[in-house]
């Protein structure tokens, strides 16, 4: 019998027999191999089909992307084709499958897929990982385990009803007991069965159990190797210095004093700019820097801030294009303005941001007649294949790429720009070749956040009541360059993620988009539209409650009434804030509520503002409700990361624009946050027993409003620019 | 040639003198777990030891590093780096883990000079290593529950 609810179940799934998602064969040696498919995002496989111009939209059918294998000495190993960037993926896959096949988690390893065709498409993002493996692992397991069950009954000839498994191995009447590992041979040869049966969550040995990661410990003494790490033998090393300006071009290079430099084997004006390639990191950065260059700065030679501020409230004057519309929409606001009522209008802007991951953008690559290969820290490994199929000539079957440890992703290893960098310069000298961005580097030429200008109304009834909400959102697109065939009628709906299908009930609601692209390279940042707007819509609600006469929490609390996950996030935080109850002296809550990714989150900030207008976040009260829970411990970590990201981004700097290109350079001038800044952050999580939803990005959204919100409470100043500037608050 | 030694290893190494201290332990003698982060001694992921005491290798030429102890994280030993590294494991400390190696080196000193740290001793010390997960809060409990081991210990 299966218990899945139909629910759970894709409709496409639904019509096409389990079977053919899942199929079995037998290893040499005595072992099961087991192979099925998880489904990949529509975008990632339209986008593939975009970036290399191969992949059609095949019939459907079997395309295995997951393997396990079951060997005899008893140790289960799946394959995962997901990049391990610190958000617990490599833990939380691994126990989807265990807990439904009965494993012994002691005996399951996993390792990282290689991106031969054998894996499908490949690409780690939008907090999708666990949501996309929740149904296929574990019924991948359950299979698992029911062909074992059978194979044990079979040898005991008994009914397979009479045996059970439990922690790796089959026990059966009287006493008797197998291993999945003398088991796998006979269960190999057993036809895959239509049904399983999934276990009652209250039954799960592992999911929801707070499972220690298992790459903690060669994250702990130097071992894991980073894409930074990465030996080849004969492996060159490069440092590319590309222009200033975005949009600009090399003009000239005078080489000569780089080339004299000892170890220096070449210097190439390549597509980005000028590659300096050397034995090792350092003699590259000396040649680079001893590299005579003129660069053409281009057409944006005097892009500065007040030029994207520009561009963005000319485009605000424009209609847009409707994103969301509740009841009569933005023409409510003006309709509502009965007499008595009252109308709140505000604009927001914010910054474009980069990612700042630890470990700058590098790759090794190495091209060969016949072959390319791809070492990298890279969240689109199938993306990786186009690139390099397009640089080389080669067929994509041709590129393989080997994903290593992310130090840090977050959207920005996604690009495709340092691996084009390795396979081209590798093609050049027909070595293989180690491209290693210097910080400067990654912090002028990443694919920013993007800049935004939102324009607010909202109409209060005379009773306090919210009549109605308009929202126009005004900023670069970033579909328009990645996927430009999501983009319909201007509408990039990324774009106005956390601006649409808000939890509160609104009678009268319009979000509109303006698409106002900009010379700066725009790209996914930790949670995407939602960090923008999400910012926005919970500051401006803020106003509206404070215009209102109203508490803020209790101001949302009844417009959540019919929505339980979210109300249950925002007791649940404000209760574990002690919201309305005294606080130190000087101290004031802030709240703000989001939902994206599948999950609700509530953040309640404590903070103090001094007379030079300094803020300090003392003290974060977190409530998520991510849906079913596979692992607490990444929950947790990934609400804490969240936080101390979004906080950077809130309370530090944004990327600042002048003669075309970026001001900053190193973390010395684009601070992020370090100890002496980082609140307490308490985490809670609701069981709400939903489907799991993501837990990597969804933190990030609600803290830069819960912090200005109570730095309102505190100074009656209203934030609607980030970064908090001191100046801005002073006493 | 230059004489260095690294883990209590000793090297003869033909570089010049101005490489930074990383780059030769990176590049030159294959130890890859110290990591680059900013070159210019702002982030903390190239802490390495220099008779002890923490040192940004990326603003450390090797020519004086010559004649010291380097001790990298794949070489640190002792009560101390035990304790922290076994307490980052139980506290679930490492994300993306880039940093940690520099995390591990800096708080192992901290915790030979300091062996019960208050928080702001933490916050002192450590406040010049950055971890874009955001490991601070998690990093300053595994420190305290490092001391504690050690104490009992």
């Amino acid at each position: 019998m299966d218990t899945r609810k139909d629910s759970e179940v894709s409709p496409a799934r639904r019509r096409l027999s389990r079977r053919r998602f899942i199929q079995v064969s037998a290893l040499a040696g005595g072992g099961l191999l087991l192979a099925f498919e998880l489904p990949v995002r529509e975008r990632l496989a339209q986008a593939a089909a975009l970036v290399s111009g191969t992949h059609g939209a095949g019939p459907p059918g079997f395309a295995p992307n997951a393997y396990i294998r079951l060997t005899p000495d008893g140790v289960v190993t799946l394959w995962v084709a997901k990049s391990e960037m610190g958000q617990g993926v490599m833990t939380a896959m691994p126990m989807l499958l265990a807990e439904e096949m009965d494993a012994d988690w002691a005996a399951v390893r996993i390792e990282q897929a290689p991106s031969t065709p054998a894996f499908g498409q490949q690409g780690t993002g939008g907090s999708t990982s666990v949501r996309q493996s929740w149904q296929p692992l574990r019924h991948a397991g359950a299979t698992a385990r029911a062909m074992l069950v059978a194979a044990a009954a079979a040898q005991w000839k008994v009914a397979p009803g009479d045996c059970h498994a439990k922690a790796g191995a089959v026990v059966g009447p009287q006493g008797r007991k197998a291993g999945f590992g003398a088991l796998a041979a006979a269960a190999a040869r057993l036809p895959v069965p239509d049904q399983v049966k999934l276990k009652d969550p209250k039954n799960y040995t592992l999911i929801g159990k707070p499972v220690p990661r298992v790459d903690a410990a060669p994250k702990t003494n130097g071992q894991a190797v980073f894409g930074i790490d990465v030996q080849v033998p004969g492996m060159l090393v490069a440092s590319v210095t590309q222009c200033p300006a975005f949009g600009g071009k090399l003009a000239h290079v005078d080489d000569r004093a780089a080339r004299a430099i000892p170890g220096v084997h070449a210097v190439l004006p390549i597509s980005s700019g000028v590659a300096v390639v050397a034995n090792d990191f350092w003699t590259a950065k000396k040649g680079r820097d001893a590299l005579k260059i003129t660069w053409d700065l281009g057409p944006n030679a005097r892009l500065d801030d007040a030029a994207i501020a520009a561009l963005l409230h000319k485009a605000a004057q424009e209609p847009g294009v409707r994103a969301w519309k509740v009841g009569a929409g933005d023409a409510a606001v003006a309709a509502a303005q009965a007499p008595g009522g009252k109308l709140v209008e505000a604009s927001y802007t914010l910054p474009f941001l980069a990612h700042a991951t630890m470990e700058p953008m590098n790759c090794t690559a190495h091209v060969q007649k016949d072959r390319c290969d791809i070492w990298a820290p890279t969240q689109a490994q199938t993306f990786n294949q186009g690139t390099a199929s397009r640089i080389t000539g080669l067929p994509e079957t041709a590129i393989h790429v080997h994903t290593t440890f992310l130090g840090g992703g977050f959207g920005r290893r996604f690009e495709q720009d340092f691996v084009a960098q390795a396979v081209e310069i590798s093609k050049a000298v027909a070595r293989p070749v180690k491209v290693v961005w210097l910080r400067e580097d990654d912090m002028r030429h990443d694919f920013y956040r993007p800049a935004n200008l939102a324009l607010m109304r909202a109409a209060l009834g005379a009773d306090g009541t919210l009549r109605a909400w308009s929202h126009k959102v005004v900023g670069p697109s970033i579909m328009a360059r990645v996927f430009p065939s999501r983009v319909r009628n201007g509408l990039d709906m990324g774009a106005v993620d956390g601006a649409v299908e808000l939890p509160y009930a609104l009678p009268n609601a319009e979000t509109r988009y303006v698409m106002c692209n900009t010379p700066v390279p725009v790209g996914f940042w930790r949670s995407v539209g939602h960090s923008i707007n999400g910012f926005t819509v919970e500051s401006f609600m803020d106003e509206i409650a404070h215009a209102a006469g109203q508490d803020p929490y209790r101001f949302r609390r009844a417009l959540l009434g019919r929505d339980k996950r979210a109300l249950q996030t925002l007791d649940t935080a404000a209760a574990m804030a002690g919201w309305g109850k005294p606080l130190p002296a000087g101290h004031f809550h802030g709240i703000a509520m989001h939902r994206g990714f599948g999950s609700t989150v509530t953040q309640v900030a404590e903070v103090s503002v001094n007379p030079a207008g300094e803020v300090t976040v003392h003290r974060v009260s977190c409530a998520v409700d991510c849906g079913q829970v596979v692992n607490p411990n990444t929950v947790q970590a990934q609400m804490e990361s969240a936080i101390v990201y979004g906080l950077s981004a809130a309370l530090l700097d944004g990327i600042r624009l002048r003669d075309g290109g970026v001001v900053q350079a190193n973390f010395d001038t684009y601070r992020v946050l370090r100890f002496d800044a980082t609140p307490h952050v308490d985490v809670r999580i609701i069981q709400s027993g939903e489907a799991p939803g993501g837990i990597g990005e969804p933190g990030t959204p609600p803290i830069a409003p819960a912090v200005t919100n109570a730095v309102f409470a505190a100074t009656g100043k209203r934030v609607r620019s980030l970064p908090i500037r001191a100046e801005t608050l002073k006493a | 040639m230059i004489k260095l030694d690294v883990n209590g290893k000793v090297h003869e190494l033909d570089v010049s003198p101005d490489t930074p201290l990383l780059w030769v332990i990176r590049d030159h003698l294959k130890l890859m777990g110290t990591k680059y982060g900013c070159g210019i001694a702002a982030c903390g992921a190239c802490t390495v030891h220099l008779d002890g005491q923490p040192v940004r290798s990326c603003q450390t030429p090797v020519s004086s590093a010559a004649g010291s102890k380097v001790t990298t994280i794949e070489g640190v030993q002792g009560p101390e780096a035990k304790a922290v590294q076994e307490a980052w494991i139980a506290a679930e400390v490492p994300q993306c883990g880039y940093c940690q190696s520099g995390q591990i080196m800096a708080a192992t000193v901290l915790l030979r000079q300091t062996p019960k740290p208050t928080d702001a001793q933490i916050t002192d010390f450590m406040n010049g290593n950055i971890c874009r997960c955001g490991t601070y809060q998690r990093i300053r409990a595994a420190i305290h529950q490092a001391a504690a081991a050690l104490h009992k210990g």
